[in-house]
């Protein structure tokens, strides 16, 4: 690594503003040819925006970039790719059913002698080419779907050199990858680092940080805390780094003292989706946290108990009974999922507040199934007044609300429905603070009532005020529980991420 | 929160977004009736407005139960299929077994099977809504022209034709079942918590199923419902028609498609009513009665058609986009 050279990219003073967050303010940020720059933080840092900012995918409000010592602007994706920047993004824009060559020359397409027509000889022979110089064996003419995660990345690593790029940003690329995938990847980077690419590398590992980072830096709340050379920092540290977020949590709730009866009891637990020997238990008036980071399989679990995914081994117990089944049973034993995506899972966008608020609970309030507007109507308007919402009438399409005021449509409907156990999945995800607190007021309204929750968030500080104990999860499993006392961030983040 | 109540105007603007559908439909109707009523003596004759009434009767009675499918964002391409087989083996049963209720009811039942097969594939086999049904089409026409093998069965009681072609006060008998299966249809998506889940599975498939919706039990039961009113259908055609062919049907599935979309009904689901339904029918009718008094060439009903689908659909788009404009 020649730190004296000239940085190959450089940020300076780059900010990024979203109504309502400041996703990026004032960070600077250097990397040199063939060094291998870890970005590390935890969920809401600001690495993905500063990704999507390398890219050209958001246009920063302030700074200035960069490259090779010159300023220049970065504004579109295809400024990005000028200066030789290329991103490798968790989820591939691979095209499945087109096979290797042509992805890699997708919208690049060499031209034949003949108008219109494709030079595939040539397509193949320089994609050969980059294959031979990544040492990859396979066929230029495999399919993509044939191949598997760590190969599909390969191609996109792959396709990132053919479009002669320097600097390589990859998005936690071990996340799905085995250990000898791993291994090759890792090959592969020190390979692409001798020739002088540079590697922006974001990672929730803290092993591979050390193992393969030239350079450290930290990301909180949008602001670069600060660079550490690994031979200088411990993970300790840098976990101590990560966390501190400024809470602005105006709510705080009175925590149980006395142990409730048991009403979720889930004992080693598997599922098609991944999740592997979770076990965990919620009382009545508790709120218990599934933590961990983004992809440790906390919406699995949920989506797991509530019958979305199918369950492969272990039970699970509601107020002592085993339960297994579909949503519809799950619904009918008293579980309410508020789930992660509001607008895809949780709504149906283009009906009334009245019709979302009843859909639970139309077999409870209309148990000879006969339905009467009127009654449904008078139900919708209490919810509504109840909790708020903010909506001119019961009949308005709920599309129409904020997102804040959808969210309580959201939590309201599992009050038509006399649920005794919620799971409630990233609940405030999109919403401005003051709703925020409406909502964690909400949540604690209904603990206070008797019913148990079970709740995810990748807001770490969310999970440490609000929560009376919680699960880490980490790879699909749990990784461990903190009581009241032990409940901190650091204590999260140290189980969540990967450390020996 | 809720001064809905305190401004009537905005009450009824809320509340009525279907209704208000309806309501620029009738008067779409209406404005071809005053149309056809000067360009034509021979349109506003009672004997004229019941065989309106009549072939309108027969489109909505297949057009229904295909609305409530297209309300959960599916589709039955085999309910012209449907009518084919289920008017084939009802004439046959009738045949042999000289019962005109047994007759109904085996034409009535293979209907409804195949509407069973249909919700089977739809919703256990996953198969998407508009391909399971297509193969459907093709299949029941096979078992149809295996069946029939080219013969003709022709001939039924007289108490059975008089579902066709009878009278009661003066009104055509299928008229009545038009407003016997209109009210039906209306009280079930309306008036049951089973017609509420179908919109919320057409609004929105995965937030129903997270709503505790029994999907696949909904989704058979609407394909069963379509299969079962192409039955009826059929047998009002048999009845009007006394004789069965192995391609008496094939006819009828766009048109019945196009009297829901005509009716206001949104082939993503979640929107519509059969009420819409009904109206849809009456205008695509109308038009082409019009088009036979006017003693226009039979060939232009297809793109007549066609015109009207499109400008029904664009119609809705578009105040549906000024609406939410609005918002």
């Amino acid at each position: 690594m020649n730190q004296d050279t000239v940085p190959l990219l450089e940020l300076r003073g780059i900010s990024k503003t979203f109504p309502g967050v400041k996703a990026l303010d004032d960070v600077s940020f250097s990397v040199y040819p063939g060094e291998v720059h870890m970005l590390i933080g935890e969920n809401g840092a600001g690495k993905s925006s500063l990704m999507k900012v390398l890219c050209g995918a958001y246009t920063a409000d302030a700074g200035q970039f960069y490259s090779k010592g010159e300023p220049v602007d970065i504004r579109s994706p295809a400024d990005a790719r000028k200066f030789g920047i290329a991103v490798i993004f968790q989820e591939f824009s691979l095209v499945p059913y087109l096979d290797i060559a042509q992805n890699i020359f997708l919208g690049r397409e060499f031209r034949g002698s003949i108008p219109g027509i494709i030079d595939h000889a040539r397509m193949h022979s320089e994609a050969r080419k980059i294959l031979d110089l990544l040492g990859l064996e396979l066929s230029t003419r495999t399919l993509v779907h044939e191949l598997g995660v760590a190969q599909q990345q390969m191609v996109e690593i792959a396709k990132a050199l053919s479009q002669h790029a320097r600097i390589l940003v990859m998005d936690e690329p071990t996340a799905a990858l085995s250990d000898r995938e791993t291994e090759r990847l890792f090959a592969m980077i020190r390979q692409l680092q001798a020739e002088g690419v540079a590697i922006i590398y974001i990672s929730h590992r803290m092993a591979e940080v050390f193992a393969m980072g030239d350079r450290i830096t930290v990301l909180r709340d949008g602001k670069k805390v600060g660079s550490k050379l690994p031979g200088e920092a411990t993970p300790d540290e840098l976990v101590r780094m990560m966390v501190g977020r400024n809470v602005d949590m105006t709510y705080a709730r009175s925590f149980g003292t006395s142990e409730g009866e048991m009403i979720l009891e889930v004992k080693n637990l598997h599922a098609v989706n991944g999740i592997k020997g979770i076990s965990l238990n919620v009382r009545r008036g508790e709120i218990v946290g599934l933590s961990g980071l983004v992809g440790a399989g906390r919406t699995e679990v949920a989506r797991a108990i509530f019958g979305a995914d199918k369950v492969t081994a272990g039970e699970i117990r509601l107020f002592g009974k085993l339960h297994q089944g579909a949503p519809d049973k799950a619904v009918r034993a008293g579980i309410a999922l508020i789930p992660e995506s509001r607008k895809a899972e949780g709504l149906a966008l283009i009906r009334t507040v009245c019709d979302n608020l009843m859909l639970p609970g139309l077999g409870k309030a209309f148990p000879n199934r006969l339905y009467k507007a009127s009654k449904a109507r008078k139900i919708a308007r209490e919810l509504i007044d109840r909790l708020r919402i903010s909506t001119p009438s019961s009949f308005r399409a709920v599309q129409v609300l904020s997102g804040g005021n959808q969210q309580k449509v959201v939590i309201g409907k599992w009050l038509s429905s006399d649920s005794k156990f919620f799971i409630v999945d990233e609940p405030t995800r999109g919403i401005d603070v003051g709703a925020k607190a409406e909502i964690f007021a909400l949540i604690d309204e209904l603990v206070r009532q008797g019913v148990g929750v079970l709740m995810i968030s990748s807001e770490l500080s969310e999970i440490v005020h609000v929560c009376d104990r919680a699960y880490v999860m980490r790879d699909g499993r749990i990784a461990g529980h903190l009581a009241r006392e032990e409940l901190s961030e650091e204590n999260i983040l140290r189980m969540g991420m990967h450390h020996e | 929160m809720s001064f809905a109540l305190s401004k009537p105007g905005r009450f009824i603007g809320a509340l009525t977004a279907d209704l208000k559908t309806i309501a620029y439909r009738l008067a779409a109707a209406m404005v071809i009736c005053v149309i056809l009523t000067f360009a034509s003596d021979a349109f506003l004759t009672t004997n004229n407005l019941l065989n309106v009434l009549r072939q309108a009767s027969l489109l909505f009675l297949l057009a229904s139960g295909l609305t409530l499918v297209i309300l959960t964002a599916g589709l039955d391409l085999s309910v012209g299929a449907n009518i084919g087989l289920s008017a084939c083996i009802a004439a046959s049963v009738m045949k042999l077994s000289g019962s005109a209720l047994l007759g109904a009811a085996s034409g009535v039942g293979v209907g409804m099977c195949i509407g069973v097969a249909n919700g089977l594939l739809v919703a256990l086999m996953r198969m998407p809504p508009f391909i399971a049904t297509y193969g459907m089409l093709w299949v029941v026409h096979g078992i149809t022209f295996w069946y029939m093998a080219g013969t003709t069965i022709y001939g039924f009681p007289s108490a059975f034709r008089a579902l066709g072609s009878g009278y009661f006060l003066g009104v055509p008998i299928p008229v009545y079942l038009m407003f016997v299966f209109l009210t039906l249809g209306a009280f079930f998506a309306q008036r049951t918590t089973y017609g509420q889940e179908i919109y919320a599975i057409g609004a929105n498939r995965e937030s129903a199923r997270l709503s505790g919706v029994p999907i696949a039990r909904r989704l058979i039961l609407v394909y069963t419902v379509s299969g079962a009113m192409a039955g009826l259908a059929s047998l009002v055609f048999l009845a009007r028609m006394n004789s069965a062919e192995g391609d008496i049907g094939e006819a009828f599935t766009l048109p019945a498609i196009a009297a829901v979309l005509i009716g206001g009904t949104s082939l993503f689901g979640g929107v519509g009513t059969v009420s819409g339904t009904l109206v849809g029918a009456l205008i695509l009718t109308l038009v082409l009665n019009g088009m036979n008094l006017l003693t226009l060439d039979a060939s232009w009903q297809p793109l007549v058609t066609g015109v009207i689908v499109i400008l029904a659909v664009f119609l809705d788009t578009l105040t549906r986009k000024r609406a939410e404009a609005r918002k």
